[in-house]
Parts: C-alpha cells; sequence; structure tokens
C-alpha cells in the first residue's frame, strides 16, 4: 500500500473561463483535490468535482446502443467514419490546449472537412468586426495598472466571469490605481444584472437597441448634437454624460460580451463599438476587450488562424482553407443539412446550438471526445473519454486578451484514459493510413 | 408536443408573434433573452444529467408584474413559445430585474428548442432579443436533458 502525501500546487491556471487566473493553490492527495483557495465559485465547483460524472471507458454504438469498447476499436471506428465522410464537421476546440487544436486542423485537412470551434456563436461576429475596423486592444495587466474608466457592455462577469472585477478590474489593485475609488465603473444592459449591482451607473437600454444607443454615443463622442430625446430608451442627456465620462477618463476599457454579438446587428454591433473606440483614441486613451467565455477560445482562433489564416470556420474540402462565416459555420453547415459526419472535441454542441441544428447531429454518425457526459454523447456514434486540460494534463492555452499561459497537470488521470492531444493523432494516424491505401 | 397548447404559433410577417386569442389562454408576448447563470456555470461541471444542472437551466426568470397577470405563482410551469418551437420550463421571479415583458433563460437545450436558425450570413443564431410568447403552464410536465434529447430525433 502506497502512502499518499498532500501536495500543494500554488499559482494554478484555472481552466474554466476566459479569465484563466492564475493564482489558485490547489492541496491534492493523489487524484484528490483537497481544497482550493483563490477560486471564484465556478472554478471550484471545477477543480472539487472534476473527478464526478466522468466518461471512464471509450463507448461505440453497436445495435442502437453505446457499448463499451476497447480505445484501439474506437480509434479505428473514428478514423473510418471521418475518412468515408464527404464533408464532415470538426466542432468544439475551445476547452482544449493549442496542442489540440493543431493536430485538430491537420485532421481536417486529411480528411476535408470544415473545422469551426465554439467563437462561432459567442464572439464569431466580434471577430468579423476586428476584420473590418481593427482592434484597440492591450493586455489585462495594464487595465489593473492603470484604467480608471471601466465599461462592461452586454457583459455579466459577475456570473459569467466571476473573478474578473477582482483580479483585472474595478476591484483590482494596480500600480497607479491602488483601489475601487480610484476607478468609475459603468455597465450597460438590457437586464439590471449582478455586476450592474456593483456599478457606479447603470444605464439599462431596451433588448436589439445596443446599434443605435452605440452609434449616438459616437456622435456624442465627436460633439455632433443628438435630434432624438431617448435613444434605446436611453435619454439624449444620459449619452451626453457618458461621452462626457468617456473622453475626460486617462484610461478606459470597453469589455463587451454576448450582448452584443448575439442580438439584432451583431458584427455591426461591434463595428460601432469598436469605431468609437477608435474616435476615443483621438481624445484619450481607450481600449476594447472582448469578454471571451470559454478559457482557450482565444486558442482555438490563434491556432486556427497561424496555421489556415482564419480564425474559426475553416472550410478544407478544397484542399485549401476557405472562409465564409455564415456559409462555413457550423450552425449554417449543420442546418443545411451539409456535413455527413461530425467530430466534437471537448463541447457540447446540443446544449448549445438552435434545435434545427442538433436535429441533423442527431442524423449523422458523431465521435465525441469529452471528459464528462454530454447531451452531446447520448447521441454519439462513438464516445471518448478524455484527460481534463489543466487538471490532468498540461497544454498552453490563450486567455482573453491574447496572452498565451502554460497549464499544469496536477493529479494523475484515471488509468487507461488518454489526452485529446493523444486520441487526435492517434486517429490522425489511422486517417492517414486509410486515405493513403485508397489512393 | 404539448397537447392544448398550439406547437408553432403563427407570425405576422415572420417577426411578430400573433397572440392565441381565441384559444382561452392568456399569455404574454415577450422578448426572449438567453445567457450565462452562475448556477448553470457551475453545475454544468457538476454533471449535465445532474439534478443542480437540470435545476439551473430549465427555468425562465419573469418579472413578478408578468408572473402575476399570467395567473400563475412563481415556481409553476410557463410554456413559452417561438416561431421555432416551444418548451416548458420552471418560472423563477427574475434577481437580476429587466423590464416588464423581458423573459431570461440560461444557455441549455431548453431555451435552443426556441432559438431560430438564420444567421444572417454570419454564423450567429439571435440568442438574445427573441420575440416569444408566454403563458402558464401548471400541468405541463418539464422534460428532463435525457427525454429532450431523445425528442431531437423524433424531428419537429
Amino acid at each position: 500500500m502506497t502512502v499518499l502525501s498532500k501536495k500543494i500546487f500554488p499559482n494554478v491556471i484555472c481552466t474554466f473561463c476566459g479569465s484563466t487566473c492564475d493564482d489558485l493553490e490547489v492541496t491534492v492527495e493523489g487524484e484528490k483535490v483537497l481544497s482550493v483557495r483563490s477560486g471564484c465559485s465556478s472554478s471550484l465547483s471545477k477543480y472539487l468535482n472534476y473527478r464526478a460524472d466522468r466518461n471512464l471507458t471509450p463507448l461505440v454504438r453497436k445495435n442502437g446502443e453505446l457499448q463499451e469498447t476497447s480505445y484501439d476499436d474506437a480509434i479505428r471506428r473514428s478514423a473510418e467514419i471521418l475518412a468515408n465522410a464527404n464533408y464532415p464537421l470538426l466542432y468544439g476546440w475551445s476547452s482544449t490546449s493549442n496542442e489540440a487544436n493543431r493536430v485538430g486542423i491537420e485532421l481536417a485537412e486529411w480528411v476535408g472537412g470544415v473545422i469551426d470551434n465554439t467563437t462561432t456563436v459567442c464572439h464569431g461576429p466580434t471577430l468579423l468586426g476586428v476584420h473590418d475596423i481593427g482592434e484597440i486592444s492591450g493586455s489585462l495587466g495594464e487595465i489593473v495598472h492603470r484604467a480608471d474608466l471601466i465599461i462592461y457592455w452586454g457583459a455579466n462577469p459577475v456570473h459569467s466571469h466571476p473573478h474578473h472585477i477582482m483580479r483585472y478590474t474595478s476591484m483590482s489593485t494596480g500600480r497607479f490605481r491602488l483601489s475601487r475609488k480610484d476607478r468609475k465603473m459603468i455597465v450597460i444592459d438590457v437586464r439590471k444584472t449582478d455586476t450592474a449591482k456593483l456599478a457606479d451607473q447603470f444605464i439599462p437600454i431596451t433588448p436589439n437597441g445596443d446599434y443605435e444607443l452605440m452609434c449616438a454615443l459616437r456622435m456624442a463622442v465627436r460633439g455632433d448634437e443628438l435630434e432624438q430625446d431617448v435613444i434605446s430608451g436611453v435619454p439624449a442627456e444620459t449619452i451626453e454624460e457618458l461621452a462626457e465620462a468617456m473622453i475626460s477618463c486617462q484610461f478606459g476599457v470597453i469589455f463587451f460580451g454576448l450582448g452584443l454579438t448575439m442580438t439584432e446587428g451583431r458584427h455591426r454591433n461591434v463595428d460601432v463599438a469598436l469605431s468609437l473606440v477608435r474616435d476615443l483614441n483621438a481624445r484619450t486613451k481607450f481600449l476594447i476587450i472582448p469578454m471571451r467565455g470559454h478559457f482557450n477560445v482565444g486558442g482555438a482562433n490563434e491556432v486556427s488562424a497561424w496555421v489556415t489564416g482564419y480564425p474559426y470556420a475553416v472550410d478544407l474540402s478544397q484542399g485549401y482553407p476557405r472562409y465564409n462565416p455564415g456559409d462555413t459555420t457550423a450552425v449554417d453547415v449543420l442546418v443545411r443539412g451539409d456535413c455527413d459526419a461530425a467530430l466534437v472535441v471537448a463541447s457540447d454542441p446540443i446544449s448549445n446550438f438552435p434545435v434545427e441544428a442538433s436535429r441533423h447531429l442527431v442524423k449523422i454518425p458523431v465521435i465525441t471526445i469529452d471528459p464528462h457526459p454530454s447531451a452531446t454523447t447520448p447521441i454519439s456514434e462513438v464516445v471518448f473519454p478524455s484527460q481534463i486540460v489543466g487538471i490532468e494534463t498540461g497544454g498552453d492555452i490563450v486567455r482573453m486578451d491574447g496572452v498565451t499561459i502554460m497549464t499544469k497537470t496536477i493529479v494523475p488521470a484515471p488509468p487507461g484514459i488518454h489526452s485529446d492531444v493523444e486520441i487526435l493523432e492517434a486517429i490522425l494516424a489511422h486517417v492517414k493510413k486509410i486515405k493513403m491505401g485508397k489512393q | 408536443m404539448y397537447g392544448k397548447y398550439p406547437s408553432v404559433i403563427s407570425f405576422d410577417r415572420l417577426t411578430r408573434p400573433c397572440s392565441w386569442e381565441g384559444s382561452g389562454i392568456s399569455s404574454l408576448k415577450v422578448t426572449l433573452v438567453s445567457g450565462r447563470s452562475l448556477g448553470q456555470g457551475r453545475s454544468k461541471v457538476i454533471g449535465k444529467f445532474s439534478e443542480e444542472y437540470f435545476r439551473s437551466v430549465a427555468v425562465c426568470e419573469l418579472d413578478p408584474e408578468d408572473i402575476k397577470s399570467l395567473g400563475i405563482s412563481p415556481g409553476q410551469n410557463v410554456i413559452i413559445t417561438t416561431k421555432t418551437g416551444s418548451v416548458v420550463v420552471k418560472s423563477a421571479i427574475a434577481s437580476q430585474r429587466s423590464r416588464r415583458g423581458v423573459i431570461f433563460m440560461p444557455y441549455g437545450l431548453w431555451v435552443n428548442m426556441l432559438i431560430p436558425t438564420e444567421t444572417y450570413g454570419t454564423g450567429m443564431p439571435s440568442m438574445k432579443g427573441i420575440e416569444a410568447e408566454v403563458a402558464g403552464a401548471p400541468d405541463e410536465k418539464l422534460m428532463d436533458l435525457r427525454d429532450l434529447v431523445k425528442s431531437l430525433a423524433g424531428g419537429a
């Protein structure tokens, strides 16, 4: 019998949301996480429950039922499905490492499919806006030390990124901004969110009213007169005061969430937000940063961009990368019924796609690689258990501000469970064999 | 899928729901906003099939006045319908208040049953700010995740 000793890991990178806080102190004993210090409630839930509710053996569908199988059989079956498909969709990628993303893109190239990450139903329109306008960004560290005006627009970090405010913005302690009273915090949202309750000023707006309000704000920043009394539910005087607050700050930042990307206007909302920040930089220093959701959605974009030239929705069916959001994006590919197989890595599209897209996913063979059972696993043809990045395996990830961070292995994985990288490399090797055999 | 309730309500020029006049059901035209909630984020890492996840996600938050006008009490089930389809979830008083006529549901398969597919050339469906209609449905049964996933194979 081996005697297990307690180990304390300082500065653990949290792999929950896009803030990827790097200050967790995790105490483990063998495979058990005993305690987590400095984590938010989401990261506590993730680390303390990481062993609960796991996929533990590879599963393959036989006679309509998912049955346990060997790892090699699951690899073989997956490679056959992907190699024989005409137009497979390779989806997910935001809750795994950059290394896994790189292998995924090579696999997409070999099987001639479309590879898309969760950006597609998240900040996809943000990237389209950035293609049009460009973005004035900076690291979260700059904001900690310098920002005196923090604006959250269509974002609710208290729920989605629980420690964002404390570590990086209004409540953080920086070199030139020592406490909460050195910073002004404004929240613009359709609901009085728990984030809004922490703000110095909350500006409620009507749903789908972001574009008009942002245009009016841009006019006010430029000194043009607003002709309407109320715009998107906001009085013109409030807009003028907001413009004044933005111009007169020393260092401002807008963090925006899906309130801009999922509503009417989508990338046009982001266009005008980016343009507003560009205008503001003629008067003062201002940044804009999207509140990226999954811990490595930034990495999925970066890896895709440096390998294929495009950040998401990349179609490799012609043998070269094509990028046409609205056409090569996962939801559109599924709703049109174009793809005839799917590989889902570290994601749960059934829980996140509109029902029509899910209905097509149910009809085609789906291979799922996921540490946990999800709404997508019951409809899958093959299910691989995998190691959790940042807990059972390491790997590089990219924080919401584009900073690359290396995650750590803190506990051993359950026996026989491989990492996403190993599983993808094994499928890729088998796919190559099948494709070379065909030629 | 839900007996006496119209499964897909008629829409005026595909954007505005027409009320269920004549059906004898008191309903409200609302704007549906979906989003992240702390409970959804916390419980999804406990397990998608866990009781915590079900309780956190199969929910619709409404303004207390709206709940009153539907003739139900908080915690009773409501049926929400958009041009895409219908779903039954539990009602709750919104702790993060908006205005009357705005309802909130956390991300998950229940709200997905209501999300239209158009992405207008961006890849992004409308997941916030959707026209919808809500009615009290205290007698209708909530579907759990397993049943809801099974229902996907059955088609519209």
